[in-house]
């Protein structure tokens, strides 16, 4: 890790050597250590990869990238986004993970500098306010969007849910989840919850699933706690249906991790990189090349945001010289406006009030690999 | 015996919580001073065991005692640099310095393997004793922590109470001063308390990632404080309350997400514990001496 910490900053120094002056100065601030450090290299690593071919295409718009670590903490987000501040940033990446990015997206909106934001999925992030932009899903449409999958598909009539309640990201899927679920013929017959201290032992809440017979359990949380609720339901023999949301992408990844238990895992993401088409093959493999892991979603919506900046700067006619709030102005009305098309999806179109309309993708883990389930 | 499978499942939580709070008490008990940084003591323990089986292919049980090894060499290390200056320094900054080492040794150890999370492979395996035809079962895991507890918290009692050393160690904690003059060499016997309460650290970082695997550098964070709640709760200071505080914080938390809500599991537990200390300020095993003026 520290190695790629170190060759990326080298990235960072060669594509900022290589930008003298009509370059837009674009920040970020992700966890590139910490917990949620998965998260934010991913995403910074497609970000880097999409700015680097934009900027060898030698056309009207070229980028100079820069990522500020913020370990996943609000008030370390704010300090974070105030360096990108002081460089001269123009545009803004927000923040990686939901928590510091509603801190960062409070300073955007105030300082007029617009952002769109790879990953940051809570609703707080967006809402009221009109420059802040999101690639991901929104929560709540991440439950409303699992709920209905589940239904229709006819996966499981009885769900129970085991969510983390003081995390906004696991709260606002659960909200909706369990909004939605009356709709598509789903029975909640167990809800229970963990938080922070207590996040080790799941007896509890897997013996309430089992003994109400649930026959799936819906995770919607990251993937940490969820690889020990899979250990110690197999320790249980409780085998229901899992289905988990983004947060579970990564799972695969942790080392010595039992992949087994992993079999047979749904979830909801909007990227699966075994997709043939050309774009997604591409990115795979150069994102394979360079830091030698299948690139998740993180990494996907990464990418694409630097692309949907790219076309929007393009359509605007915008150029480096013009201030952040200039540049904001521009951007809000091509973002309301545009359609984009990128790895995480298809005639991508954003409402005013920031979230982003597109289809979810069904995966599933098969084999220690993510299958599409479509 | 859903109610039997919860109670179960709340002695094998409070037995690692139990284990974590016996080095907290100890330290506490000799030295006078609460070691913040005991949790991540253990942390380090765990990220060496995990290293010396996963990487280098060793028998678990050698991998433990290295990690024992290496965390004693690092408590006596952590005793030497951080708190022995401040030996004459008033309690709060000690204390202050602990949790500054806490953070210290944390982040070091987010630079040295990443925060990514590792899955601990179990020191003896996952499996489980059936009972009552496989309606109720116990890990080996647990089985082991709380034999493993026991026998440390013998061990230790005798040790204190019956040694050359261990009376030292009595001595210090009743006046540093008297017992600088009886001849005792306080700062050595500080140390040794230290590097006793880290060797068992170790033990309980192997244990604490085999029964719950994942491994990151926050890893002993939390679990760190929750011991130390027990240690107060058992009273601190007082070995066999350690144990028994452990034991009950763990089946309180299991019972209240059980029986109460999950939701307010941790707001149960530590009202339970706010009432046992307004009943028993010195904890439930603790002595209360009175300060002659």
């Amino acid at each position: 890790m520290t190695r790629k910490i170190f060759m990326s900053a080298l990235l960072v120094l060669a594509m900022s050597a290589s930008a003298f002056g009509a370059a837009f100065k674009l920040g970020g601030t992700a966890p590139l250590t910490g917990g949620a450090a998965i998260y934010g290299m991913a995403a910074r690593n497609g970000a880097a990869i999409a700015v680097e071919e934009i900027n060898a295409m030698n056309g009207d718009i070229q980028f100079e990238l820069r990522y500020e670590d913020d370990t996943h903490d609000a008030e370390k987000a704010v300090n974070a986004y105030n360096a990108l501040k002081d460089w001269g940033m123009q545009i803004s990446l927000g923040s990686v993970t939901s928590k510091p990015c509603e801190a960062t997206a409070a300073e955007n909106f105030s300082d007029r500098i617009f952002a769109l934001t790879p990953s940051a999925s809570s609703a707080a992030v967006t809402e009221g306010k009109d420059n802040v932009f999101q690639m991901c899903f929104v929560d709540p449409n991440q439950g409303t969007a699992s709920a209905q999958y589940i239904g229709e598909k006819g996966f499981a009539k009885k769900v129970a849910v085991i969510w983390k309640n003081d995390d906004v990201y696991s709260k606002g899927v659960y909200d909706t989840f369990i909004e939605a679920a009356p709709k598509y013929g789903l029975e909640i017959v167990s809800d229970t919850t963990f938080a922070d201290g207590n996040d080790t032992d799941f007896s509890v809440q897997l013996t309430d699933a089992k003994d109400k017979g649930a026959e799936l359990v819906f995770l919607p949380m990251y993937y940490q706690p969820a690889s020990l609720i899979l250990a110690q339901a197999q320790a249980m023999g409780y085998a229901p249906k899992w289905f988990g949301i983004d947060g579970m992408d990564g799972i695969l990844t942790m080392e010595g991790f039992d992949k087994s238990l992993a079999e047979g895992v749904m979830l909801l993401t909007p990227f699966n990189a075994d997709a043939k088409d050309e774009r997604t093959v591409k990115f795979v493999a150069k994102y394979k090349e360079k830091h030698g892991e299948i690139p998740n979603q993180f990494a996907a919506d990464g990418y694409d945001c630097v692309y949907a900046f790219c076309q929007a700067l393009a359509q605007a006619k915008a150029n480096p010289d013009m201030n952040a709030e200039e540049l904001c102005a521009k951007m809000i009305e091509q973002f309301t406006t545009m359609t984009f098309n990128g790895l995480t999806g298809e005639n991508v179109r954003w409402s005013s009030n920031g979230e982003v309309t597109k289809d979810p993708k069904g995966m599933v883990i098969k084999n220690g690999a993510y299958v599409g389930l479509d | 015996m859903t109610f039997l499978n919860f109670f179960i499942s709340g002695i094998s939580l409070g037995s690692i919580y139990a284990i974590i709070a016996l080095g907290y008490t100890m330290v506490y008990g000799i030295a006078k001073m609460l070691n913040f940084a005991h949790g991540d003591v253990i942390m380090v323990g765990a990220y060496v065991c995990f290293y010396a089986v996963s990487r280098y292919g060793l028998n678990p049980f050698l991998g433990v005692i290295i990690a024992m090894f290496l965390c004693t060499v690092l408590g006596i290390l952590v005793e030497r640099f951080a708190y022995k200056p401040l030996r004459q320094a008033p309690s709060l900054a000690v204390l202050i310095t602990a949790i500054g080492m806490s953070y210290f040794l944390q982040n070091t150890a987010l630079l040295l393997w990443s925060s990514n999370p590792k899955v601990f492979p179990s020191i003896i395996g996952r499996g489980a004793f059936k009972l009552f035809d496989g309606n109720l079962s116990v890990s080996h895991i647990t089985v082991l922590t709380i034999v493993v507890c026991l026998v440390i918290m013998i061990v230790l009692t005798l040790f204190i109470s019956k040694t050359r050393v261990g009376k030292a160690m009595r001595a210090c904690s009743e006046d540093k001063g008297a017992a600088q003059l009886m001849g005792i060499n306080v700062n050595a016997t500080i140390s040794m308390t230290f590097a006793i309460g880290s060797g068992l650290a170790a033990i309980a970082g192997a244990l604490l990632c085999s029964a719950y695997p994942t491994l990151m550098p926050t890893t002993g964070a939390l679990p760190g404080i929750k011991a130390f709640t027990a240690a107060v709760f058992g009273g601190i200071g007082s070995i066999p309350g350690a144990f028994l505080g452990g034991l009950m914080l763990g089946v309180i938390e299991i019972f209240a997400k059980a029986y109460i809500s999950s939701q307010l599991s941790d707001a149960v537990v530590f009202a339970v514990l706010i009432i046992v200390l307004l009943v028993k300020p010195a904890g439930l095993l603790g002595k209360s001496i009175q300060e002659k003026v």
